[in-house]
């Protein structure tokens, strides 16, 4: 029994149910962190009632969705209004196995992975599963015979599908550099230093690969600014209008555990994983320095989160046409060129170079330079769309009224 | 070595797993805690408190439509895309030979001419979606 857990099988066992179990309360603590923090955006003191500054309010908040009645309305197909929230919680929590939390672990003289799997396509089954959160949120709005589920759930489907694109091309970009496809060894990769200093890590070499990569995860989670799905002044509650109690709260902490997850993804890709300069090296192998480098890592993704919640509470929505049009004519178009500045890179072995930093910087300034030139607004109506200037005038016709 | 190369996929299992009982419970708890007090109203979909005018099995924009397809394009060539990348960086970053499917050798220059013609039938795909007004929403 003893050889079994700490062989790497064992180890990623109980990790898998540790780690479970550490995100569950980690994600209920989200919501908790998401009203202090939008509270102190609005000058207001947020919960403060239950417990000591509100930190049972998580508690009181799961045992209020328990409390409530779980109500399957009579119109809805029954099953697939069951198996949404299920299926949506179900997507989010295991897509977390893939990251790799603490590097190696020296245990009883064996070095284990500290990750729930390694496998060789670790990048496929994170991208895999994260697509497969559309899912949920069709399953749910079709189940629910609701005009507003059903237009919240057919605007998700269309905004998670076009930012799909880009968040593949980005990552195509990570690999063309890395060469690998597992998350533990693009990590170790990037545990190194240029001129002795500079962490080697992505974000370096393809910042507008890792901030187009952050765009496409806060539209992947349904965050504002994307958060049309659930646009609450235009389709009340969106995909989840017609839900209540456990099954609502289901769908509420996928959402946050899709962030999570998220917000890993990107800190392996781009910001090292666990390596932090002088802190975090990938020759400690010790329990200490296991702890410490998932310490870093959940600091890493605590900020993203933070950064995620600070745009949600300044950012107003997109509207649908320029969500559209800003994946299919801004994203894709970049990430395509970043794909093949990436694969010309590599043909001639500057791939990890300063020429990856100088061509991100140069296809930036290019892509600004030609929007200022067409001198279109980015908040702008569409070409084929009449003028404020030409519906005046047409009204006026329209109505006899001279000029 | 069997065991060693599916080994991962049994930790998935296992999370799956986990997760799914989890589920099963939060779904139980939801059923047997709660207050049962049904009524005809609660039956009835919400939309805005107004009596529900027609079904919702209505027509709705055709553009999603088009978006799905031209997803499944996309994201079909993007996943093309990934066993090219690892062969392409082991070939540059060696400068030895890959073995294709086919059982032919080929270098660098002959990926990366491949991947060449594919992106530009990729990006010829775009423009004309995007002439066609594909992605014009108003």
């Amino acid at each position: 029994m003893y050889e079994f857990i700490t062989s790497q099988l064992g180890v990623s066992i109980l990790l898998a149910i540790g780690v479970l179990l550490a995100l569950l309360g980690y994600v209920a603590y989200c919501i908790y962190y998401e009203r202090k923090i939008s509270a102190w955006m609005q000058d207001r003191w947020g919960p403060n009632r239950v417990g000591p500054l509100g930190l049972f309010q998580p508690l009181a908040d799961g045992g209020k969705f328990a409390l409530k009645e779980d109500i399957i309305p009579g119109h809805v197909d029954k099953v697939l209004f069951v198996v949404a929230p299920s299926l949506a919680f179900l997507i989010s929590f295991i897509g977390f196995a893939a990251i790799p939390w603490g590097g190696e672990w020296m245990l009883d003289g064996k070095l284990v992975q500290v990750q729930v799997t390694n496998p060789d396509i670790g990048l496929l089954y994170i991208l895999g599963v994260g697509s497969m959160g559309v899912y949920g949120v069709v399953i749910g709005a079709w189940a629910s015979n609701n005009k507003y589920s059903f237009y919240g759930g057919v605007r998700a489907t269309a905004q998670m599908l076009s930012y799909e694109i880009p968040m593949g091309l980005c990552i195509v970009v990570v690999v063309l550099t890395m060469g690998t496809l597992r998350l533990e060894g693009i990590t170790a990769e990037q545990a190194g230093y240029w001129f002795g200093f500079i962490p080697k890590w992505n974000v370096f070499l393809h910042p507008l690969a890792f901030a187009i990569l952050f765009v496409t995860v806060l539209a992947e989670c349904n965050r504002a600014p994307f958060d049309l799905a659930e646009a609450e002044q235009e389709l009340v509650g969106g995909f989840h209008t017609e839900y209540g109690a456990l099954k609502f709260g289901m769908f509420f902490l996928g959402e946050y555990a899709h962030m999570v997850t998220g917000s890993a993804f990107i800190c392996v890709l781009f910001l090292g994983g666990w390596h932090f300069p002088w802190i975090a090296e990938p020759e400690a192998t010790s329990t200490f320095a296991v702890l410490l480098k998932i310490g870093v890592l959940v600091g890493k993704v605590t900020a993203f989160i933070f950064m995620m919640m600070w745009l949600r509470w300044t950012l107003p929505r997109f509207r649908f046409d320029q969500l559209m049009r800003m994946a299919w004519q801004g994203l894709i178009p970049v990430t395509l060129a970043l794909v093949i500045l990436a694969t010309i890179l590599l043909y001639f072995n500057l791939h990890r170079s300063i020429w990856a930093l100088v061509g991100n910087v140069a296809i930036l300034a290019f892509v600004l330079a030609y929007a200022a030139a067409r001198g279109r607004e980015i908040t702008g109506r569409q070409d084929n769309m009449p003028r404020a200037k030409n519906i005046t005038m047409a009204a006026r016709a329209a109505t006899g009224a001279s000029a | 070595m069997l065991l060693a190369s599916i080994e991962p996929y049994i930790a998935i299992g296992a999370t799956v797993l986990v997760v799914a009982i989890i589920v099963v419970i939060m779904l139980i708890i939801a059923h047997v805690v709660g207050p049962k007090r049904r009524g005809p109203v609660k039956d009835s979909a919400y939309e805005s408190g107004m009596p529900i005018v027609m079904d919702t099995e209505r027509r709705f924009n055709v553009r999603f439509y088009v978006v799905a397809v031209l997803f499944l394009l996309f994201d079909v060539e993007i996943i093309f895309m990934w066993p090219w990348v690892l062969s392409f960086y082991h070939a540059a970053t060696t400068g030895q030979t890959v073995e294709l499917a086919s059982g032919e050798l080929a270098g660098k220059g002959f990926l990366l001419f491949g991947m060449g013609m594919f992106f530009v039938l990729l990006v010829f795909g775009l423009l004309y979606e995007w002439k066609k007004g594909a992605f014009k929403w108003d």
